[in-house]
């Protein structure tokens, strides 16, 4: 009795085709893979190796420059920071709230719908649409002008879709008989948010904000649009020191002083002619990827401590 | 039907064991499975009768850490279907499966029936036409479905997607098809037709069921095995195992005892 | 209900009456908490009032014919032309060029991760997805400039300093991790009794995979293409740095040509009044740039409800 029409010697020619169009195609698995790791250990490699001459204690020190080797990313990592700072305060509680409000109090109705379905779709807006909508708004109606708190709250409107969706994967995460228990012992929703749901979200909740921010201080587009300048060779004021004869600068002065950001000091000294800027772009770009990849790794662990740890 | 005093072999499970990791499922089984017969598998849930059956087609060896010991000789040609020289995919070529849930691939019922042999290189219109109208005949669903081959298989009903996975199985010819609790996801009306459909079926092929539903068993099956934790208690003609069993956790089991 | 209280039941009772302060309190938060959620759907408003407000303006001064149909990008110069074909042309090509690059390497990177590569490569892979997904573009701009174009150069040696070509080259390169993972996800999410039904059946790996994982799969993998094509249209600092800033109509990814993205940035550098026309005119490409991103959503939802699988 011949079961199948083919004998079985087709049967293994076919196999083995079959075998190696499966083995042809792990390979290109690999090679995209490998691909991918190539582009980061060439740039990686190419920053240092070029930029290594001027990663000194001056080229952190020193303003930006019209002279390659005498300049520096002094006001560029200094308004990074501070920010990152506007965009964290801005966006943290606001994306944990909504966050924690589309978990825990929100009816499902056409109203909740729209919220969703819209933080969605901000998630694919183009971030210079957000620098256009922040020179429209912040810079120009409510005249925050082009100021660090225009940048940072750009950023942090910008970022607010990554920390509310992983807010609400770190809640959702939380089994029912927490949110019973407290609330069985008489807890008030909020009782049971604020002692409960949010501190047992935070590890999670954390690897959101680490995400955002670390994509926040990459993004260059929306800030050159609020119109950050390129050549900024001052610090923004410090609290309560002296600005000018008899003047002390008030706590708050900071976050309306003119700033520039590491990606815009690598973006202009890359789109200088000059080649001694290169050296300068790479070394910057080095910091910069440094910066964004340790925030990247940090948060990685922390995803993977929490799979290890929690058992509830 | 006759039952033959002396059927013909058509497989043979010798000393079985299997491990998933460090588990052991399967505990030296020793069973006869006859040509153009049915045999049930029955036996408490985590009895190792799933893990028995899918032995056969090596779907186990789809996960990493799974192994086999012993062998199963399958016949005529009288190869270890186990043996590491064996391709798992050219078994399963030989052994068809029906599964617990019905599992049409998001494809058209065409398109469907025709997978098995597209897998087998077979791309000749006028033969895959001939090919698929066969097997869903032979699954009873030809009628109900002959004016809508080209619709998506997951628009058809619960029991419509059952003999349609059945027709899948049988376009290719296997020589053994496996039930791995085929009804269990099917209303009774459905379960009648899949039924009915087994004892037809057994014409042209040998079948190997498992079931969780005794009735079932004694009404399709010529031959059953009882399993309890991994061994295989007891093997016979359906009709014996069912009046007289030997062993009494068998007769515990099929008087409703226990399981 | 207190008040209701028959006298000889004991006091406790009122222990349980509704405290208003308590009631209040919780109604004021779960209030600051749903303004938290509406701040997302202001953001919406905010970039649609803004883009439409400041596009009226601009369409006051110029003909949405001529913005359509001219083939010339001058808004600054005295004899200005609003040719938005223009900068359309270099992001249709330059998306085009980062798609080519991005679908089939990722769809790979995806169907390899999840149909093949086991526990340990997975382990492996998916952080250096993430870390190339996480870096900032600007780098990716001093990758295309300073090290692709160059090598580029080595193989046509006719390709100038800044093209199209070597921007969405490094663009795809950028998208990847996002398809990679969206795509991912959704083909494990597959059950496993459909790839066991065509395992049964004699099938290879690749013929599952191809067959039936990405078929069943289809609507999460479409949505990942849909996110990849938004952001490859609206990237901008790659272009920026590695496309040239010249308005250029042309189809031919070897030039250097601007995009609606990097004109906006190219204005935004300068310094350019309020309410002049050259700053309306970065809001009406913003929000054609917006339109353009709506329209492939549009197309993909409705590819994805055409193709969609029930599993």
């Amino acid at each position: 009795m011949q079961p199948t029409s083919l004998t079985t010697e087709q049967i293994r020619a076919l196999i083995a085709k079959g075998k190696m169009k499966d083995a042809i195609f792990k390979g290109m698995g690999i090679f995209c893979l490998a691909v991918a790791l190539l582009v980061i250990v060439l740039l990686v490699s190419d920053m240092v190796a070029k930029g290594s001459e001027r990663l000194t204690v001056d080229f952190f020190l020193n303003f930006a420059s019209r002279r390659a080797t005498q300049a520096g990313i002094l006001s560029a990592w200094v308004g990074s920071l501070l920010v990152m700072l506007v965009t964290a305060l801005a966006a943290v509680p606001l994306g944990v709230a909504a966050g924690v409000y589309l978990e825990e109090y929100a009816k499902r109705n056409w109203l909740t719908e729209i919220i969703e379905i819209n933080i969605t779709n901000l998630a694919a807006v183009p971030s210079i649409v957000y620098g256009l909508l922040a020179l429209g708004i912040f810079v120009y109606t409510f005249g925050f002008g082009q100021s660090i708190l225009s940048a940072g709250l750009t950023l942090a409107l910008l970022i607010l879709p990554i920390i509310i969706v992983s807010t609400r994967e770190a809640i959702r995460a939380i089994p029912a008989m927490i949110r019973e228990g407290s609330m069985a012992v008489g807890a008030t929703r909020w009782q049971t948010c604020r002692y409960h749901i949010i501190p047992y979200a935070m590890p999670g909740i954390l690897t959101g904000v680490i995400i955002g921010l670390a994509r926040a201080i990459g993004e260059t587009a929306p800030i050159i649009t609020i119109g950050a300048l390129t050549f900024i060779a001052f610090l923004p004021p410090v609290p309560f020191t002296e600005v000018s004869p008899g003047v002390s600068a008030g706590l708050f002065d900071w976050v309306m002083s003119p700033f520039t950001v590491m990606p815009i000091q690598i973006f202009n000294w890359t789109s200088r002619p000059d080649p001694a800027f290169e050296i300068n772009a790479a070394a910057a770009g080095f910091v910069l990827m440094a910066m964004v990849l340790t925030m990247n790794a940090i948060a990685i662990y922390l995803r993977y401590k929490m799979r290890k740890n929690i058992k509830w | 039907m006759q039952i033959h005093d002396h059927p013909t072999l058509k497989a043979e499970a010798r000393n079985l064991n299997f491990y998933y990791g460090e588990a052991k499922a399967l505990k030296g089984i020793n069973m006869p499975i006859y040509d153009k017969k049915v045999t049930a598998l029955i036996g408490p849930s985590g009895c190792g009768k799933s893990t028995y059956l899918r032995s056969f087609n090596r779907m186990h060896d789809l996960y990493p850490g799974n192994r086999y010991e012993g062998e199963i000789r399958f016949y005529p040609d009288n190869t270890n279907l186990l043996s590491p020289d064996v391709d798992p995919i050219e078994v399963r070529m030989r052994i068809g499966m029906v599964f617990q849930k019905p599992n049409p691939f998001p494809k058209s019922i065409y398109e469907n029936v025709a997978y098995g042999l597209r897998v087998r290189g077979e791309n000749n219109k006028r033969v895959l036409d001939d090919k698929v109208e066969h097997a869903l005949k032979g699954a009873a669903i030809w009628d109900e479905v002959k004016d809508r081959l080209s619709d998506l298989a997951s628009n058809l009903s619960g029991g419509q997607q059952q003999r349609l996975c059945i027709a899948r199985a049988l376009a290719t010819d296997p020589e053994l098809l496996l039930f791995d609790e085929p009804t269990s996801a099917l209303d009774p009306i459905a379960t009648g037709a899949i039924e009915e459909l087994v004892h037809e079926l057994k014409k042209r092929v040998t079948i190997l069921i498992v079931t969780h539903n005794m009735q079932q068993a004694a009404r399709v099956s010529d031959y059953t095995a009882y399993m309890y934790l991994g061994e295989l208690i007891e093997f016979g003609k359906t009709d014996e195992i069912f009046i007289k069993p030997q062993d009494k956790r068998t007769e515990d089991y099929i008087t409703g005892r226990m399981g | 209900m207190s008040a209701n209280t028959p006298s000889d039941l004991p006091v406790v009772s009122d222990r349980l009456a509704k405290n208003a302060m308590r009631h209040a309190s919780e109604r004021v938060i779960e209030a600051l908490l749903f303004s938290a959620a509406a701040v997302s759907v202001l953001t919406t408003i905010g970039i649609v009032y803004v883009l439409v407000s400041e596009s009226i303006h601009f369409f006051q001064n110029v003909s949405i014919v001529d913005f359509l149909t001219d083939t010339q990008w001058t808004p600054l110069f005295d004899d200005a032309h609003f040719g938005i074909m223009v900068l359309v042309s270099g992001t249709l090509v330059s998306s085009l060029v980062a798609l080519l690059v991005a679908i089939p390497m990722g769809t790979i990177i995806a169907i390899y991760l999840s149909e093949f590569a086991n526990g340990k490569v997975r382990e492996v892979a998916k952080p250096i997805l993430e870390l190339l997904g996480g870096i900032p573009t600007i780098v990716f701009g001093y990758f295309a400039l300073l090290m692709v174009t160059p090598l580029l150069q080595k193989i046509f040696p006719e390709l100038p300093g800044f093209s199209l070509l070597s921007a969405g080259l490094v663009m795809g390169i950028m998208i990847v991790p996002y398809i990679a993972s969206l795509s991912e996800d959704a083909m494990r999410a597959v059950p496993m009794s459909l790839r066991e039904g065509s395992y049964a059946m004699g099938s290879t790996r690749l013929h599952t995979a191809l067959h039936v994982v990405v078929p069943a799969a289809f609507s999460g993998l479409a949505a990942s293409y849909i996110l990849a094509i938004s952001r490859a249209v609206g990237e901008t600092m790659i272009l920026a740095v590695a496309a040239g800033m010249q308005p250029n109509l042309t189809w031919n990814p070897m030039e250097p040509a601007a995009t609606i993205t990097s004109f906006i940035v190219q204005v935004a550098l300068g310094d350019l009044p309020h309410g002049s026309i050259g700053y309306q005119t970065i809001f009406a490409a913003g929000l054609t740039l917006i339109l353009i991103t709506l329209l492939f959503n549009i197309l993909g939802q409705w590819l994805r409800r055409r193709f969609r699988e029930n599993y």
